[in-house]
């Protein structure tokens, strides 16, 4: 029930991640989320797409370095404390996040998400789900 | 069974290919003498006149000639024929970005293509196959080359050209080509897309390679070989002496078999000129013995390699030389250490990397700095970033005991580093600039 994250090698230049988006938006890729982690020379873009393999096949034949992994798509209600309540869980399940992003539910409720990647989501995400949890599947996101 | 194109010449004896040389190469000194006024003034210059050359023992007089020569003649000065006489150029880019242009009359474009179609049947090539040459045609030697070897040995000849790989993917599954020629970087670029695309070796109808116009490592070789199913042979050759299948490999996959019928090759010492025996690595001179339009006597190719005259597997008795591992012009001399991009090719392939890279050196307060450019792949990628700086953290490593000096290493996007003419572009020396 995981989601589908891309990961982009990007050169730390000028114009590099512009030249990510444009390829995607030239081929109709709608993106959910984005993050990026960079060193001095180099970085990796995060993105969940409304469709996974569509914005992979456009950025591999546009000659980027691309990988898909898996991650959880969690929901955070607009309240104090939530996202606080939701590492508590991770603690309490002994889930290591190895990084973390949010990004924008529409809904009238305001709520966030935020994508976790773990080692190891498949078995990560029923615990979660059992402690209450809502996470977020392909479906939900290509829905957003 | 091994077969060969020409095996009378191909697998004559020793005395019968000496008895060609000595012939072709008295009768090559006096056509120079007499036409040339370039030669004839070097010859003299040394002292020398036809009467002088009684045999190749001789050639050892005859004075060099060098890449600066060929630039100061252009574009005429070395024709050996008049221009009516004369059906085709070719051309290459220098090193140096300096233009050589090479004549060729109908028989030297014969000579060339009957090389290049002994290199296509020591490859396994008959006319029942269907040999898809996708390097450049043009000004460049390999497609034309290949092309004309290919009609002679009566296979079907698919003139790709280089470029467009999808289409080039699209013939080899459609046409079920057999052979393929192309730059060795090329041929493992088709690979790995054909592996993408979910082609095992099994599916992909081609036998074998023939593989040239760069630097190769045997890693390389194997890795090309694994992932299209095929054997890959290489091929040597350089414009200014006609062009590919001066020399060429064949089923013992150790060596090129220089075509010694048309050519003779020495090793020198590239400093001091004197010749080096079997074994030792040194500078290639050819001297062409019956070309007509462009007839380069002991040209230096500036590639450093070896010869052998020992008894090949294959049948063929003409000497080999090595691979060549690099040019004396390619020889980067670093903080005093002697570098070769093969080297770091090697290293690259090592670590399961296409060898896309680019070496850029420049001096920073009085010391020599080394920079590995590597496009990324595929296979060095991960979602973590301190995976990927691990990954070039062995790299570096892995150069330094590779060529004994510390080499920086700097991950760049994939297809960023430039090309010319089909032909990546190794090496940016910013102390020359
Ligand atoms: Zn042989």
């Amino acid at each position: 029930m995981s989601i589908k994250q891309i990961s982009v090698f990007l050169v730390n230049k000028p114009g590099t991640l512009k030249n990510m988006t444009g390829v995607l938006a030239a081929h109709d890729v709608d993106l959910r989320a984005l993050s990026l982690a960079e060193t001095k020379e180099y970085g990796i873009a995060r993105l969940v797409a409304d469709d996974t393999f569509h914005a992979l096949n456009v950025l591999r034949d546009a000659d980027f370095v691309a990988s898909v992994n898996s991650v959880i798509a969690a929901e955070v209600p607009d309240e104090p404390g939530a996202l606080d309540n939701l590492l508590q869980i991770f603690a309490e399940e002994d889930v290591n996040i190895e990084y973390m992003y949010s990004f924008v539910l529409s809904g009238e409720d305001k709520s966030a998400g935020m994508i976790f990647r773990v080692s190891d989501a498949d078995t990560a995400e029923p615990k979660l789900r059992n402690k209450g949890l809502r996470i977020l599947s392909q479906d939900d996101i290509a829905q957003i | 069974m091994e077969r060969y194109y020409q095996k009378d010449i191909e697998c004559a004896d020793r005395a019968s290919i000496q008895a060609i040389q000595d012939e072709r190469l008295i009768k090559q000194v006096r056509h120079v003498w007499e036409k040339v006024p370039f030669y004839r003034h070097k010859m003299e210059e040394a002292g020398l006149t036809p009467s002088d050359i009684h045999s190749t023992a001789d050639l050892h007089k005859l004075p060099f000639i060098s890449k600066d020569d060929l630039k100061d003649q252009y574009p005429y000065g070395l024709l050996g024929k008049p221009l009516k006489e004369c059906v085709r150029i070719q051309s290459t880019s220098g090193t140096t970005g300096k233009r050589v242009v090479a004549f060729y009359t109908q028989h030297d474009i014969d000579i060339w293509e009957e090389c290049c179609a002994r290199a296509i049947v020591a490859a396994g090539g008959t006319d029942e196959d269907v040999v898809q040459i996708s390097y450049g045609y043009g000004l460049f030697t390999g497609g034309p080359g290949l092309n004309g070897g290919s009609h002679k040995v009566g296979s079907l000849t698919v003139p790709t050209s280089s470029g467009n790989t999808d289409r080039q993917i699209m013939f080899i599954m459609d046409l079920q080509s057999t052979i393929l020629c192309c730059t060795p970087s090329y041929a493992a670029y088709l690979g790995e897309r054909m592996k993408e695309m979910g082609y095992t070796p099994d599916q992909i109808p081609l036998k074998a390679g023939i593989f040239g116009a760069e630097a190769w490592s045997e890693e390389m070789r194997t890795d090309i070989e694994k992932t299209l199913g095929i054997k890959a042979y290489d091929i040597y050759g350089l414009t200014e002496i006609s062009g590919p299948g001066v020399s060429f490999g064949c089923s013992a996959q150790n060596g090129m078999h220089i075509n010694e019928d048309h050519f003779i090759a020495e090793v020198i010492d590239p400093e001091t000129g004197e010749v080096l025996p079997d074994g030792e690595y040194g500078e290639l001179v050819f001297t062409c013995i019956d070309k007509e339009a462009f007839p380069l006597i002991r040209y230096r190719t500036r590639d450093i390699c070896y010869l052998t005259h020992e008894k090949c597997s294959c049948g063929r008795t003409h000497v080999r030389m090595s691979k060549p591992k690099g040019r004396t012009d390619d020889m980067l001399i670093i903080r005093g250490v002697n570098v070769f991009p093969s080297q770091i090719e090697t290293v690259l392939m090592n670590n399961g990397y296409a060898a896309n890279y680019q070496i850029i050196v420049d001096r920073v307060n009085n010391t020599d700095t080394l920079d590995v450019h590597v496009e990324m792949t595929p296979e060095m990628f991960t979602d973590n970033l301190g995976e990927i700086q691990e990954r070039q953290n062995v790299l570096v490593d892995d150069l330094k005991s590779m060529l004994g000096l510390k080499a920086k290493v700097t991950l760049v996007a994939p297809k960023s580093i430039a090309r010319s003419e089909g032909k990546a572009v190794r090496i940016i020396d910013k102390r020359k600039i």
